[in-house]
């Protein structure tokens, strides 16, 4: 649902319909649609009858929760932390975040006034827990004096129980919040259930319900509003910088740098980009921070594209480790590290993480197995790689082949020696030396069928030298296949 | 007097090289002990078959410089073609691994920016690029860049064409290797990796030397041999047939005197 793309239209009633077993029903309707009488539910026949000039959409519920989920990425200027009330509802955390507003009320009249700008109409209400600004948000009718006694006159319906509890607490007299309020709680848990109880405790503010953040609220955040959107992109870098120099200083304070960093750039329209890094150690240096958020903006699929401008522009911390003054002064080899994780950091960022790695050794006798890439922005502190012995040529391949290559045996060979000519990649290769078998049998504590691998390594008559194995014994199968699983040096 | 023939040698080294600062005073074979010039590009050409013994003698080189920690960039096509990297092998060439970072990079394109920020990585030791087939972007101006930056920032890079024909660039120097036949272990076993390497071009040196050299993992050298010991192979059918992308015979290469500037390389 994109209300904008229907603002300013004639006001002809819109339904949104869904098919459901037995028919297609109203599934949602504009103020209009409801003015004429019509509700959710209705099918949709019985509707056209009541309002001929219905115009009707396919409802699609995963375009709807896309559009709450780019609204409440527009609603982090207000605060981090942000839930969405499914399917139609946001819910803001706004403690210790009303100063810039000077107060709540700027805050919502500024919010409303974007929305309106996207023809959205709003309803909102403020509570002191989350649960109480949602049912009053929602249900709230005559205006109250306060927070308490509003809350008692909303009602049953915004205890948000089921269509039998609800009808059921009506028909016993029931009609607002209050009136449940009044009786003892033991005898509503019994005859309503757990639920009923919990959500009357919930609007008395007896139990704070938890917001459902939708991501961390970050450890160190900074921001800069702008009074007149700013539109080029090179004076947005520069706000950046400002921004990380801030977020450095107050890492720098709490002897801690940044290893996830987030640049959002919320743009007058309600569009937000942003601009992740992170780095394989903590930093705080805002000189290569920018180098990193370059290469990032260079990175991207779309081009930064400021549009109208950005008229805030927020970096986060969103992990942070300790890193002591002491760490940054790191002399000789250390030195020479640290310019090398940078270049990690660098290449990480713009190539993909993933694609920038180190070697791990593993425990495991099986070749393709005993080793592990993994990125160099988080490899473990090196492990210690068996010393080839002395004097030994090498005994494993330098290029391995995953899934090892099949190749054909052209001579017969005996019983346990490599073959005198095989073909590969079609060439003829003539074995002039070989050694082995090296035997190494599959996982049998994992698989049981996995058959036993006869190595060799053997030299061509040109000098190449291969790793090839036999897959499973003669005494295992019958005409075992031979494979070429690396290339020595 | 001396002055002036020395002035008069330098002058006749730029009119024939055109580069007027080269030539750096290493022996011809100083690279057996001391791998490659240090802050400067090299380039080390193989052909597909031999594209094993490219890396391990470019790994080899970077031993026995002693030039790591080294960060090796390849493309994807070269992990498919060519196999990945497989750490034991390279921990039993000599190389310590927790001192290799690997790059993979999509396409030539990438491969070349990435490396144009390695190369300024003053903590790198070497930067090894590894390329397979002609990669038309590694080119005259490429190489130039990467030549300048090596110098600039003192890390030596090796620049591994598997599968490509030389083109005019701006490297140091240029080798072609060919994998050769070991010494033999008892039992028949294959011996220590050997090469057969030719010094294609070299920028105010000779070029067309040719060696056969065994890596000697343990002293970090290359140890130049000599084939007595040989087995003549009779030229007859089977290498022959091998033969269909004009392979030279190992037999003929043993009986080549290794000295002689020989023009015969292997592709």
């Amino acid at each position: 649902m994109r209300p904008h793309l229907f603002v300013g239209r004639a006001e002809t009633p819109i339904a949104f319909v869904e098919t459901v077993s037995g028919g297609v029903r109203l599934k949602a309707l504009d103020r209009e649609a409801m003015r004429a009488g019509l509700v959710p539910g209705l099918t949709l026949a019985d509707a056209r009858a009541q309002v001929p000039e219905l115009e009707v959409y396919e409802h699609d519920a995963h375009a709807d929760h896309e559009w709450l989920e780019r609204l409440a990425d527009g609603c982090q200027r207000y605060t981090p932390s942000v839930a969405l009330d499914e399917p139609d509802g946001l819910i803001l955390d706004i403690a210790g975040c009303v100063h810039e507003f000077e107060g709540e009320r700027r805050l919502a009249a500024d919010l409303e006034e974007r929305l309106a700008r996207r023809g959205l109409l709003v309803r909102h209400a403020f509570g002191d827990t989350p649960d109480t600004a949602r049912a009053l948000a929602r249900f709230a009718g005559a205006p109250a004096p306060d927070e308490k006694r509003a809350v008692k006159r909303l009602p049953v319906a915004a205890l948000g129980l089921d269509e039998d509890a609800t009808t059921a607490l009506s028909r016993a007299g029931l009609k607002t919040v209050g009136d449940v309020m009044a009786r003892p709680l033991a005898t509503i848990a019994a005859r309503f259930g757990e639920e009923a109880a919990m959500m009357i405790r919930r609007l008395d503010g007896s139990v704070k319900g938890p917001i459902v953040a939708r991501r961390s609220v970050p450890k160190i955040g900074v921001e800069r509003r702008f009074a007149e959107p700013i539109a080029r992109t090179e004076y947005a870098l520069e706000v950046i910088a400002e921004l990380a120099a801030e977020a450095a200083e107050q890492l720098a304070q709490r002897h801690e740098g940044g290893r996830r960093w987030e640049v959002r750039l919320f743009r007058a329209d309600g569009l937000v980009q942003r601009l992740r890094i992170e780095t394989g150690q903590p930093i705080r240096d805002v000189a290569l921070l920018m180098r990193l958020f370059r290469e990032r903006i260079d990175s991207l699929a779309d081009p930064l594209d400021p549009g109208f401008g950005y008229d805030l522009i927020r970096l986060d911390v969103a992990l942070a480790e300790r890193l002591d003054a002491s760490q940054l002064k790191l002399e000789g080899g250390e030195a020479q590290k640290g310019e090398v994780a940078q270049l990690v950091d660098q290449l990480g960022t713009r190539l993909g993480r993933a694609r920038v790695r180190r070697f791990s050794a593993r425990d495991s006798h099986i070749p393709e197995q005993a080793e592990l890439m993994l990125p160099a922005a988080e490899a473990p502190a090196p492990t210690p790689w068996t010393a080839p012995e002395t004097g030994e040529p090498p005994l494993r391949p330098i290029y391995l082949f995953d899934p090892p290559q099949p190749i054909e045996s052209m001579m017969a060979e005996v019983p346990d020696g490599p073959p005198h000519r095989f073909r590969w990649r079609r060439t003829v290769h003539d074995v002039a030396h070989s050694e082995g078998p090296e035997r190494i049998a599959g996982e049998w504590w994992r698989r049981q069928d996995i058959p036993t691998r006869d190595y060799y390594r053997i030299e061509d008559r040109r000098g190449r030298r291969f790793w090839i194995f036999r897959h499973g014994l003669y005494s295992e199968m019958e005409t075992p296949r031979w494979y070429l699983h690396g290339v020595f040096a | 007097m001396n002055e002036s023939s020395a002035l008069i040698a330098r002058l006749k080294r730029i009119a024939t090289t055109g580069m007027p600062t080269q030539g750096d005073g290493r022996a011809d074979d100083a690279w057996l002990t001391q791998g490659m010039a240090k802050a400067q590009l090299h380039e080390v050409f193989a052909t597909v078959d031999d594209a094993a013994s490219g890396a391990g003698f470019a790994v080899a080189s970077v031993l026995a410089a002693r030039a790591a920690p080294v960060m090796w960039l390849r493309t994807e096509a070269s992990e498919r073609q060519g196999g990945r990297l497989h750490a034991t092998g390279l921990v039993e060439m000599g190389l310590d691994v927790t001192s290799l970072v690997l790059g993979l990079v999509e396409d030539e394109a990438d491969l070349l920016r990435a490396a144009a920020d390695a190369a300024r990585c003053h903590g790198l030791g070497t930067l090894l690029i590894e390329s397979w087939g002609r990669a038309p972007r590694i080119d005259l101006t490429a190489t130039r860049r990467l030549m300048l930056a090596a110098e600039a920032s003192g890390v030596t890079i090796l620049s591994l064409r598997i599968g490509a024909e030389p083109v005019p660039s701006a490297a140091a120097s240029r080798w072609q290797v060919a994998a050769c036949r070991s010494r033999p272990l008892e039992a028949d076993a294959p011996g220590k990796p050997a090469f057969d390497i030719e010094l294609l071009r070299r920028r105010g040196g000779q070029a067309g030397l040719r060696w056969r050299v065994e890596w000697d993992r343990d002293a970090y050298f290359f140890d130049q041999i000599a084939f007595e010991t040989v087995i003549i192979e009779d030229p007859g059918g089977d290498t022959a047939a091998l033969s269909g992308a004009g392979v030279s015979v190992a037999a003929d290469r043993a009986a080549a005197d290794n000295a002689a500037a020989s023009v015969r390389r292997t592709g």
